[in-house]
């Protein structure tokens, strides 16, 4: 969260959601993209005898499986195309560029690239391209750079007959996506983070059912309406469940077995989930009273400990489980 | 093409309410921003979560970078005791559908309906490249406004269209808002430079956060919760192939479908809310649907005034019903898209009760 807030500013944060998705090809698309690789375009005939490039695995008319490859030019015509005047991270190129349809000779159906022209007024929807080849190549769609003006004739001769066959076939292929956030949580968590700075833990009351919510989320679940009286809770709490973790997470730097626990703080109508500290993981129990130990730099209690409290009554917390 | 049997109950959008649209909302979380247009719509029928028989949503988890933001949002209908409930990862007019099925099955005899979205916190250009093709398209980011830009151009390379005619659109859009106070934009913009061309930035929706609600009911329920309910006499929703390569980009034979299938063309509408986010996909409707100069197109301001992602369709289908409520149509059509260039389309044919008749 932003290091110095104005108090009561709603917070924000910088969000990276990152991930790697790992897609499995079809026969068709495994034959596509293998081919790329090999710098040979392929492209599937359809029921009706139409050639599509890039190829599916079905009939977009039919449904019915598309098997029959065949091979098309590199080299093809634009059917549209669009000037990309500030490309973004991850586009084909980083200098300004056209995005074009092509139809490549002996196809049918229009593939989508980035075409790089030296300024809008060097293309037109009917020029003539060809394909740009990466120079390092893996089985992907950008195997192809992009697409560059060309003077060649449309070819008379295509599409040809192609098995489809290639040695060592790509069958995935690890697909990188980022995205970046900037993220706020809203007025109501911002508040909790904002009490939390101070070491306070503050929920929010349901004006219709009186429950004290913590962390607040800004509505009561139950009741559909929007909570605002703030209502500090804790420090301490009662332990009303807890489980016994006993595999160790991967970069965790507690050491197994430990307790998790759901505890309910003194004054909330849920309970929030912390790690038991301080006590052995065995003697931990429904009931337990716990408070907060905070480490120097936290910004949220790094664990709770037993207060030597007496055990609380089962009825005072079993509405809370 | 047969049009499909008339639905055995008659339904009716009986309310909505929508967010005004704005840029940024960085002071409320989904929920907070959604908790008045549903609370809006339950005041204004009397209705209780308790009482509605079904409830769907449609939001986009992608678009503020949050996983399952939609059980978050489930906090402010008040889902306990547990409720009938649904959601589709797509614009609240397929939400909308789906409840409008469940409605016709006579399972349930009242639903709510909301959709919202937040773009302020990623990169909506690049957001939405992630619900593309992953094997062919994802790969080159091709952004939101190029796959619109690429299908403008087809419709100047047709001669369907020049940039003054897509201007055009842009400026009337926009003009319109002037009396709706939920848009974001309420006037005309400066045709600014190119974003991606021929689009430039008045050919492209303004990017904001925003939500809505409506709520559904059959039958005498809906007369009993509005005085002038606006009856679903059809609704179809169609796709066609994901790639845009394959398609003819000036048209939208799915939209065409959808509006055959839903009646639209039995008799002449007076209103069509169309969600077109870019100036030019307005064009490619129009022609589709075959509007004349006749019928109101856009009296909110449409998608170019305010496109909340995920909401703006369902915002269509409202707007549309609004107007029927105030008495301003008799017979209107609403349609939401879905996609890249217009890939997927939702067409409703809305009507009001004939003036002075109680409609038994």
């Amino acid at each position: 969260m932003t290091a110095t807030p104005a108090p009561g500013a709603p917070l924000s944060a910088p969000l990276v959601v990152e991930f790697p998705f790992t897609r499995s090809l079809g026969p068709v698309q495994s034959a596509f993209l293998t081919g790329l690789r090999e710098r040979t375009v392929l492209g599937v005939r359809t029921d009706a005898g139409t050639v599509l490039v890039p190829p599916v695995e079905y009939d977009p008319e039919t449904a019915g499986e598309l098997r029959d490859l065949v091979r098309v030019a590199p080299a093809g015509t634009v059917t549209t195309w669009a000037w990309n005047p500030a490309p973004t991270s991850g586009q084909p190129l980083p200098t300004p560029f056209a995005w074009v349809l092509v139809r490549l000779d002996g196809a049918d159906s229009a593939l989508l690239h980035a075409l790089d022209a030296p300024g809008p007024d060097a293309v037109r929807t009917g020029m003539r391209v060809r394909i740009r080849w990466a120079g390092r190549r893996s089985g992907a769609i950008t195997d192809i750079a992009c697409f560059e003006p060309c003077r060649d004739a449309p070819g008379e001769d295509w599409p040809r007959p192609h098995s489809g066959r290639f040695d060592d076939p790509v069958t995935g292929f690890v697909a990188p996506a980022r995205l970046e956030y900037t993220y706020a949580p809203g007025r109501a968590q911002s508040a909790y983070l904002h009490a939390l700075a101070e070491r306070r833990t503050v929920g929010e009351r349901c004006p219709s059912c009186r429950k004290v919510y913590v962390p607040p989320r800004g509505a009561c679940p139950t009741c559909g309406v929007a909570t605002a009286e703030q209502v500090e809770v804790g420090p301490r709490g009662t332990v009303t469940t807890f489980c016994i973790v006993n595999i160790k997470a991967k970069n965790a730097a507690i050491e197994v077995p430990y307790v998790y626990a759901h505890i309910a703080l003194d004054g909330a109508d849920l309970a929030l989930h912390g790690r038991i500290g301080g006590i052995p993981y065995d003697r931990v129990r429904m009931g337990l009273r716990v408070e907060p130990v905070w480490t120097d730099d936290g910004r949220y209690p790094d664990h709770y400990r037993p207060t030597g409290e007496p055990d609380a009554d089962y009825d005072t917390y079993k509405e809370l489980l | 093409m047969t049009p499909q049997a008339p639905p055995r109950r008659d339904v009716a959008i009986v309310a909505f309410a929508q967010t005004r649209c704005r840029r940024r909302t960085d002071e409320l979380s989904e929920v907070e921003m959604l908790m008045p247009v549903l609370h809006e719509v339950l005041r204004r029928t009397g209705l209780k979560t308790g009482d509605i028989g079904f409830t769907c949503s449609g939001s986009s988890d992608y678009l503020a970078g949050r996983a399952f933001s939609f059980t978050m949002a489930l906090d402010g209908v008040g889902a306990w005791p547990p409720i009938s409930e649904s959601h589709v990862e797509m614009d609240g007019a397929w939400a909308l559908y789906e409840a409008w099925v469940r409605l016709l099955t006579g399972e349930a005899d009242t639903a709510l309906v909301y959709a919202y979205g937040k773009s302020s916190p990623g990169a909506l250009r690049k957001v939405l490249t992630r619900q593309l093709d992953p094997y062919y398209l994802a790969p080159l980011w091709p952004d939101s406004v190029a796959l619109a830009a690429l299908q403008a151009q087809t419709l100047i390379d047709a001669g369907r269209a020049d940039e003054a005619a897509l201007a055009a659109v842009a400026a009337r859009s926009r003009t319109a808002a002037a009396d709706n106070p939920r848009a974001q934009l309420t006037a005309p913009t400066l045709d600014g430079g190119y974003v991606v061309a021929p689009l430039r930035t008045a050919d492209c929706p303004p990017i904001g956060d925003g939500a809505a609600a409506v709520v559904l009911a059959a039958g005498d329920r809906a007369r009993r919760l509005c005085p002038r309910p606006a009856w679903i006499r059809g609704m179809d929703h169609r796709t066609e192939a994901h790639s845009p390569g394959v398609r003819d980009l000036t048209d939208s034979p799915s939209t065409r479908q959808a509006a055959e299938r839903a009646g639209a063309f039995d008799r002449p509408v007076d209103t069509a809310e169309l969600h077109a986010p870019f100036t030019s996909q307005e064009i490619v409707l129009r022609t589709a649907l075959g509007l004349d100069d006749r019928v109101a197109v856009n009296p909110s301001g449409g998608a170019l005034a305010a496109n909340p992602m995920m909401a703006a369709g369902l915002i269509r289908l409202g707007e549309a019903a609004a107007r029927i409520g105030r008495g301003a149509s008799d017979r209107a059509l609403a349609h939401a898209t879905s996609g890249p260039c217009l890939q997927q389309n939702l067409v409703a044919v809305l009507e009001g009760d004939p003036e002075g008749d109680p409609g038994e």
